[in-house]
């Protein structure tokens, strides 16, 4: 009697094994359905109350005119115009030339930043000399807008390119060298030992211990700043460069077509957002699975 | 386990050796150690004594106060290739899988790419973890993290092996298993290990002396050797009378008082 008790529980948990992760998967579907389907209506809302508001003229709180506004559909026309001119206007199919324009300033820009802030934050996170050296002057000069530059730029470079890619360069650099030195800091005494015992010397150092260990803080750093680079864009672009996302938002603004305006505030939204995945897509080819430092 | 060549090896000389943190807290005094060629010494005392500190001026982390430090006829000035240390807590390069971990020493004495290779493996191979080469060093349990830290180190081929509790956070069947791995690789190698633990009966089971430590600065008396103790055991069975004999000897000596400087 005494054997039965003991393989009773035994037979129990045998067929509750394998049925357990069963409700488990179909419950994270169905969360993430309704993780979709929740982020569904405010949006649709948002379009319902625009198109409303247009029709009818409403005037909301901080002097918004909305009967200035164009048409949600307007809106939707235009893009279509802008991406695959369906009209016959100054803006058909301009995205092609706007996009790698534009693109090519914010990662010239993103990129130039990069190359200055990560080995200037290391240096910055290991040496207290450099830190001191630094710092001040990186603190003075980070609250300063880029707004504030423009007037200056304009002086100093004049119009064009070099003007644009030198603001969004300005405004990436300090959120990546801010990462990088708070990551540099960061990194386990115990690590920088075990390369020094194993024969790693100076830049070595640097290179195989410091860099690896600071990686997420200094990809975070790189995140905020490409995100920031886009940002900063439509003000990079209105030193007199030709082309570009931000160039025709404000020749869109000069012709008073609003559905223009808002296409190209749509268009630098999704590039922002799909620059960003790319870069975690470089970062995840690069590091692979490699567990990193938290 | 596989054959490993015969390292490197060299003695080492320890003379009036003292460290002062800033702050005036006087961690160790006089310490005066001679190891010779080979030799395994374990370095036993209480938390404070000074144990670790001595450990970490081998290493060359630390500077000393006062004294010298030589390790094969060189003064010790800082860290290198030619002292491995083995930590408590592994020191593994999370990113680094078990195989890139081990290959860091050798890759970084520019040996043909072979070279590095066949190296790796065999130390690999040695501590058992052939199967987990690939593995980066979270997806692995503590003991076999250490075993790890051991190849990394091995495979540098260190003429002195400093281990720094190695054993201290592992469970105590792990523990054993390593210390029977580490007193076989001494035995094929027969390179100079230092190993400070706060076990005497890991300090019996493995050291040929064993140097007790105590003081310290909660002592009001800096870290100091307070005896030197010889293990002539035949063999190190942890249950026999004459292993028991010394291991309380050993505790007597580490539980004495301090005598005030």
């Amino acid at each position: 009697m005494s054997t039965d008790v003991a393989t009773v529980p035994v037979a129990a948990a045998v067929p509750t094994a394998p049925a357990e992760p069963e409700p488990a998967r179909r419950g994270r579907g169905r969360g993430r359905l309704r993780t979709v389907l929740l982020g569904l209506p405010v949006p649709l809302l948002f379009l319902v109350v625009w198109h409303l508001g247009r029709e009818n003229e409403w005037e909301l709180p901080f002097g918004i005119r909305m009967g200035f506004l164009p048409y949600p559909a307007d809106v939707a026309a235009g893009l279509a115009n802008y991406v695959a001119g369906i009209r016959d206007d100054a803006f058909s199919n301009l995205l092609w030339e706007d996009l790698p324009a534009s693109a090519l300033r914010v990662f010239s820009g993103f990129a130039l930043a990069t190359l200055i802030a990560v080995p200037l934050g290391v240096l910055m996170g290991r040496f207290n000399t450099v830190n001191s050296l630094f710092d001040p002057m990186i603190n003075l000069f980070r609250p300063i807008p880029a707004t504030a530059w423009v007037p200056l730029v304009a002086l100093l470079i004049g119009y064009g390119d070099q003007a644009s890619i030198f603001l969004i360069t300005l405004s990436a650099f300090f959120p990546i060298v801010l990462g990088t030195v708070s990551g540099a800091r960061q990194v386990p005494e115990r690590l920088l030992e075990a390369a020094r015992m194993l024969g790693t010397t100076g830049v070595g150092t640097l290179l195989r211990v410091v860099l690896p260990a600071a990686a997420p803080a200094i990809v975070n750093g790189m995140r905020v700043g490409l995100g920031l680079a886009w940002v900063i864009l439509v003000l990079s672009e209105t030193t007199g460069v030709p082309t570009g996302l931000g160039s025709t938002i404000f020749l869109a603004r000069d012709v008073v077509q609003t559905d223009q305006i808002v296409v190209g505030m749509i268009c630098i939204a999704v590039a922002g957002f799909l620059s960003d995945r790319l870069l975690m897509l470089v970062v995840r080819v690069l590091f692979r699975d490699r567990p990193l430092i938290k | 386990m596989e054959h490993l060549s015969a390292g490197r090896t060299a003695d080492v000389r320890i003379a009036g050796l003292s460290k002062v943190y800033a702050g005036g807290v006087a961690a160790m005094a006089d310490v005066d150690l001679t190891i010779a060629s080979g030799e395994f010494v374990a370095v036993v005392g209480a938390s404070g004594c000074g144990k670790s500190t001595l450990l970490r001026i081998l290493a060359g982390f630390e500077r000393p106060t006062a004294g010298s430090v030589e390790v094969g006829g060189t003064p010790v000035t800082g860290p290198g290739p030619d002292r491995g240390v083995v930590f408590q807590d592994y020191g593994l390069f999370p990113w680094l899988s078990v195989r890139e971990n081990v290959a860091y020493g050798p890759s970084r004495k520019k040996l043909p790419k072979a070279e590095v290779a066949a190296v790796t493996d065999r130390f690999i191979a040695a501590v058992g973890l052939t199967r987990f080469a690939a593995k980066y060093p979270s997806q692995l349990s503590g003991g076999m993290q250490q075993r790890v830290a051991i190849a990394r180190v091995l495979a540098n081929d260190p003429s002195l092996l400093l281990m720094d509790e190695p054993f201290g956070a592992l469970d105590a069947l792990t523990r054993t298993d390593l210390q029977a791995e580490l007193k076989s690789i001494h035995v094929e190698t027969r390179t100079t290990v230092v190993f400070v633990t706060h076990s005497i009966e890991e300090a019996v089971y493995l050291a040929d002396r064993v140097v007790v430590m105590t003081g310290g600065a909660s002592h009001g008396v800096p870290g100091h050797v307070q005896a030197i103790v010889p293990v002539d055991l035949p063999d190190r069975d942890v249950t026999a009378p004459a292993f028991n004999e010394v291991k309380r000897q050993i505790a007597e000596l580490v539980h004495t008082a301090p005598v005030a400087a």
